[in-house]
């Protein structure tokens, strides 16, 4: 399929897509306040951002449906966000605070909850890529019609896991869509400079999967996407290998300043910004300043109030140290912090 | 498949392979459970490597009996989110070797899903796979890096070293919420035993003594808690008495049998077949030296593998793994330096 984008002659769903700039925007600042947060030492470990990335994110999550099942990337949090997770428990996650979704125990990067079916960000690239197949697997031997979408990155796409991963989806026909987030970098190394392929949709063509490329600064065209690669593993088709193409506005992490890229590349990516291009859009369709002030006003203050809940919800209990180990007790299970003994009688005598 | 015996068996037991025993377990639970199935390379069609799946394919269809591709991380990871999800896969690996290629699965997954995610979503996975050198397969083919998983929090590593046991563990594995890596043996798949006509799972995480003894205590797992039991034998025409503990779970490790037995015996014998350097061996000892150190009337002793790549030549081969003689004469040596012997 070609490089797809909503049609011009579409008349464009002003409600439709004013919604959609919130939700983008929610992502947005939710991302700013994170970064700061991270430079404040506030949150711990490795940092990703979806900055740049909102109109995909926002697209995907729109393209599918509350039953179906996710898994994404290390680069999870706007996706938390737009699966309906409180933005509170997510920030209280990258505080690594016991109301976290994932109770403190994953960080930024393994953004977990079972209700509202995302099932993980993976901080190992790819390694959520047969997992996800597994559960899609899971979901066909049911007989449900529920899909999985697998997220990725395109760095993704370059280790062996993408390839079994896939090729077992087709085989058994699995009702899964991977969809890669293109966002032209795998930390500092291109596209260009990693796959020999850099068109990476037409990596489906060696399992005969359905495949097509969006562009994914459009969110409606992700959507579009989205629904139509959702509709074809529901309906039993088999898996669909989905590409949107984004630019990455800030380092690989928060930490990252990104000295590898050039200032015209820089400069690119930012005159691309989906969030400002849609909200140019938005005011050309006559959607006035003050309507868009209220959103900015009310993304602005679930992301105030999704850090204070961060910041007063409680650090996990040292006594909850072994409670995760194990889903079934086992005896024998050796539940001792570092300087105390195997044989405390022993130490004692 | 049961070969003809000359052994009455016990009241409410049944003679069977090693092999038998697996494959009647498999099916039991494929009957018993629906959200069962099995996965893996050649088990299906061809009725597994080492036919511990044959006929099941014919029996429940491919939805229950998969073949896969030649893809270890992609279809050991496809059970892992199949687990998650709900099924019970059992995966079979054609031999512990080729697990290495689904390592990242394994251990960066399966064993972290519960915990990272805060006890959110189980993975009542089993993983089946053999171990074991001795058939002339060389280098690759012949390593024993159970460590490598029973190193691993979060996973669990039963070994089961005859067919009783290795019934009793595979249903407990199978009925586990956990990931289980059940470590079978290329050597033990023929051996024969007394199983309990029951379904009564074996808990994970009990060592067993399988010989009660006074004098040693000889410690092995898998094939090397057989050939325990035979060395017990030679030690007793020597007139020693030798105690057997059979570890059966790697993960958890069982120390306090281990270290009752030697607090009774006062010296210790470890046979593995993994190599002796940071082995599960190691592991044993230093445990005995934590529990026993007060009770030791000698420095505990390790049979374990010689440090190469194992070679292909059989004189090699055999050179290179612990045989019952090896157990004998480190329990003898053992013995003279307590001054008993």
């Amino acid at each position: 399929m070609a490089r797809r984008k909503s049609g011009a002659s579409d008349k464009p769903d002003v409600e439709q897509l004013t919604e959609f700039y919130r939700r983008m925007l929610l992502v947005r600042r939710f991302e700013e306040r994170t970064a700061r947060a991270y430079t404040e030492a506030k949150i711990g470990g490795y940092c990703h951002l979806n900055l740049g990335e909102e109109a995909t994110v926002v697209g995907l999550m729109d393209g599918i449906e509350a039953r179906d099942y996710l898994f994404v990337s290390y680069r999870d949090h706007g996706y938390a966000l737009l699966r309906g997770m409180d933005p509170g428990r997510v920030m209280a996650e990258l505080y690594g605070r016991s109301d976290g979704v994932s109770r403190g125990w994953g960080g930024s990067m393994h953004l977990f909850d079972v209700e509202t079916r995302q099932l993980g960000g993976y901080g190992i690239v790819g390694g959520q890529l047969p997992l996800a197949t597994g559960a899609a697997l899971a979901l066909q031997y049911k007989e449900t019609d529920e899909i999985v979408l697998c997220q990725l990155g395109d760095g993704a796409t370059n280790i062996g896991a993408f390839h079994e991963a896939l090729n077992i989806a087709a085989l058994w026909q699995l009702p899964i869509v991977f969809a890669v987030v293109n966002n032209a970098l795998g930390m500092g190394t291109t596209v260009e400079m990693s796959s020999a392929e850099p068109e990476l949709y037409k990596r489906g063509a060696a399992y005969r999967m359905a495949s097509a490329r969006v562009d994914g600064n459009d969110v409606t065209a992700v959507r579009d996407a989205m629904r139509e690669a959702a509709a074809h593993a529901r309906s039993g088709k088999g898996p669909f290998l989905l590409e949107a193409t984004v630019g990455r506005l800030r380092g690989h992490s928060v930490v990252d300043p990104a000295a590898y890229r050039s200032a015209e590349e820089v400069a690119a990516v930012r005159k691309a910004d989906p969030v400002l291009a849609l909200h140019a859009q938005l005011q050309a369709a006559g959607v006035g300043d003050e309507s868009l002030a209220a959103i900015e006003q009310d993304v602005t203050t679930v992301v105030t109030k999704a850090v204070e809940f961060a910041e007063s919800s409680p650090k996990p209990e040292v006594g909850t140290l072994f409670d995760y180990t194990y889903a079934s007790p086992v005896p024998n299970d050796t539940r001792r912090r570092p300087a105390e003994p195997l044989f405390p009688e022993v130490v004692a005598k | 498949m049961t070969a003809p015996t000359d052994v009455a068996p016990a009241a409410g037991t049944t003679t069977m392979s090693y092999r038998q025993a697996l494959h009647d377990t498999l099916r039991a639970e494929l009957l018993r459970d629906e959200n069962v199935l099995l996965m893996g390379e050649e088990i299906g069609r061809f009725e597994g490597s080492y036919k511990i799946t044959a006929g099941l394919l014919d029996e429940f269809g491919p939805k229950r009996v998969k073949d896969t591709p030649i893809a270890e991380e992609g279809f050991t990871g496809a059970a892992v989110g199949a687990a998650m999800l709900g099924l019970r896969p059992v995966v079979e690996v054609m031999t512990i070797n080729f697990s290495l290629l689904a390592l990242d699965q394994i251990i960066n997954h399966a064993a972290k899903i519960y915990g990272m995610f805060g006890g959110q979503a189980k993975v009542p996975l089993v993983i089946r796979t053999p171990g074991g050198g001795g058939q002339q397969l060389a280098a690759t083919h012949s390593q024993n890096v159970e460590l490598f998983y029973a190193f691993t929090p979060g996973l669990k590593v039963v070994a089961p070293s005859n067919p009783a046991d290795a019934k009793g563990l595979l249903l407990a594995a199978i009925r586990d919420d956990d990931p289980v890596l059940f470590l079978e043996n290329l050597a033990l798949y023929n051996t024969k035993g007394e199983v309990p006509t029951d379904d009564t799972p074996i808990e994970i995480g009990r060592a067993a003594i399988s010989r009660p003894g006074t004098d040693i205590t000889l410690i092995g797992y898998s094939r090397t808690a057989r050939m325990a039991l035979e060395a017990a034998d030679r030690l007793a025409a020597k007139g020693f008495s030798a105690e057997v503990v059979d570890l059966r779970s790697l993960r958890p490790l069982d120390r306090q049998t281990v270290v009752e037995s030697v607090r009774r015996t006062s010296c210790a014998v470890v046979v593995e077949d993994d190599w002796l350097t940071y082995g599960i061996g190691a592991e044993v000892a230093a445990s005995i030296s934590d529990g026993a150190f007060d009770w030791l009337d000698a420095p505990v002793r390790r049979v374990a593998m010689a440090e190469v790549p194992l070679p292909y030549a059989k004189s090699l081969e055999t050179a290179a793994l612990p045989a019952v003689d090896d157990i004998v004469v480190a329990a003898e040596q053992t013995l003279r330096a307590t001054g008993r012997g």
